[in-house]
């Protein structure tokens, strides 16, 4: 089955309650089978340009890249060469973005975090930067896949501080990797499978900082019947938490199988659907 | 400083700082802001400014003032309050804190924070600056806490039985048929339409895909079963 037919997106974003610019960038596409959420940081309205720099460019030259690698067997559809390319894409957008903050004056200091979702072959690449995050609702089972590139989470990694008292830590939204920082950047890419009946959120810190996991889970589990409502009442439940920050939420619930097509005569007659 | 967006129709007319204590609104000329339409009364509301506070008040217009969809009298405003008088718009955008250079720059990053935090270097001490309270008023308060509520079910095999709301999302219906869902929020309890062909019904009128609120005693109609909600004392 193709893509937009097996894949349905519901994109929310929003200010929040105390912030009164939105700097968080949402880019969701089901035929190229590609979710990007950035979250950006920096004065004035300079983290608005850091992330909004980081979607646009990403959504741009990956789906340039994406048509090109369905319907091959060779070494274009191999899922080596397509992490990759997505690394080397973000590593470019961090160039880019490095290079803005550097020439202008009004961006210096600018950043976004990211969190990309590439579905291609029944799987799901992975790719993310900072603490933006991916979770997976499977069979009722709500799973975070990313970990956060934050101080909070080295310092849990470390045994400095329990999980409970991370919960009430001061530092919970320093990050240690963002886009437009330093001209190198380290991207953390990983590839899951996908089945049938999953639902992928991708979310920015303004949503898991205000909701408890459980209740993102019992949202995601009452209204997987209609995913715009859910991402409508995860942002609701952030708000009505206090709504500290920008929120942002992508969801995508798969619906059934995408197998590239593999052999000439899968290739025609998908070339003929 | 705090200001006031006015706008028409999506249509930005002008900005306006909240920066005098009491700002009036109304269609007379001698208001702070003069909107010249039938639907606004001569002295119509008045904002009041105190330090980082802004107070709206309806001054017993004609045709009333609305907060986010909601007639008030008197309403503390909030960031990205909504208020509509007639079909104009003012959308309250609270004041942000002025950042001084120091605070900018930490709000980004420290050079080599990037590379080096792996190595515990540049653990900050603390008090330092977080990327999500700078420069930003303190959190509001806690959610007040609502009332509780139930559904009772008025026919079908379990008539007479009551459910109570007790979690954040309560879905109602039958799968595959027609489903919808009570949300349980700080300002009172919503319905939605989920799934199904058919929308639920309330007091005898079909909902459309909007969250509906609920009120005491209201009567929902859900996959031909009827059911009243009511507030627990």
């Amino acid at each position: 089955m193709k893509l937009p037919e097996v894949l349905e997106m519901a994109v929310r974003t929003d200010p929040g309650l105390v912030r009164s610019h939105n700097e968080d960038a949402v880019f969701a596409d089901a035929a190229l089978g590609l979710a990007i959420l950035a979250d950006g940081m920096g004065g004035y309205n300079a983290g608005e340009v850091a992330s909004g720099m980081a979607s646009t460019l990403l959504a741009t030259n990956f789906s340039r890249f994406i048509p090109t690698c369905s319907g091959r067997s060779d070494g274009a559809g191999d899922p080596d060469f397509a992490g990759h390319h997505l690394v080397s894409e973000i590593k470019a957008a961090n160039l880019a973005i490095f290079n803005a903050a550097q020439s202008q004056p009004q961006y210096a200091g600018m950043g976004t975090t990211l969190v990309l979702a590439w579905f291609y072959d029944n799987r799901v690449h992975v790719a993310h930067v900072g603490d933006s995050r991916l979770y997976r609702l499977r069979r009722g089972h709500f799973e975070q896949l990313t970990r956060d590139h934050s101080l909070l989470q080295e310092q849990l990694d470390n045994g400095m501080i329990t999980a409970e008292e991370a919960r009430f830590s001061q530092n919970r939204n320093l990050v240690t990797r963002a886009l437009g920082v330093e001209p190198e950047l380290e991207v953390e890419v990983h590839v899951h499978d996908v089945w049938p009946g999953d639902i992928l959120l991708l979310c920015s810190d303004g949503l898991n900082d205000m909701v408890e996991d459980e209740d993102i889970r019992l949202t995601l589990l009452t209204l997987a019947g209609n995913l715009e409502l859910a991402a409508e009442q995860l942002v609701h439940l952030a708000n009505d938490n206090g709504g500290r920050d920008n929120v942002s939420v992508i969801l995508i619930k798969v619906l059934g199988e995408y197998p590239v097509p593999r052999g000439w005569w899968q290739r025609l007659l998908a070339a003929m659907k | 400083m705090a200001k006031l967006i006015l706008s028409m129709d999506g249509l930005v007319l002008k900005e306006i700082a909240l920066n005098k204590e009491r700002l009036t609104i109304g269609r007379k000329p001698h208001n702070d802001i003069q909107i010249d339409n039938l639907a606004i009364s001569g002295e119509h509301a008045v904002v009041v400014t105190i330090l980082n506070d802004s107070f709206l008040e309806d001054l017993n217009s004609t045709n009333g003032t609305l907060v986010n969809g909601q007639p008030i009298k008197k309403h503390i405003l909030r960031n990205n309050d909504i208020v509509e008088l007639g079909k104009y718009r003012l959308k309250y955008m609270a004041g942000e804190a002025e950042p001084s250079g120091d605070f900018e720059k930490a709000q980004a990053f420290r050079p080599g924070m990037a590379k080096l935090a792996s190595e515990m270097e540049l653990a900050p001490t603390s008090g330092s600056p977080t990327r999500s309270n700078i420069g930003v008023p303190p959190p509001p308060p806690p959610a007040p806490t609502i009332p509780g509520a139930a559904i009772q079910l008025l026919n079908g095999p379990n008539a007479g039985k009551e459910l109570e709301l007790t979690k954040t999302l309560t879905t109602l219906g039958k799968p595959g048929l027609q489903v919808a869902v009570i949300a349980r929020r700080p300002h009172g309890y919503f319905i939605t339409h989920v799934e199904g062909k058919q929308f639920p019904v309330v007091n005898g009128q079909a909902l459309d895909a909007q969250a509906h609120p609920l009120g005491d005693h209201d009567i929902v109609e859900i996959a031909g079963i009827k059911m009243e909600f009511f507030l627990k004392a």
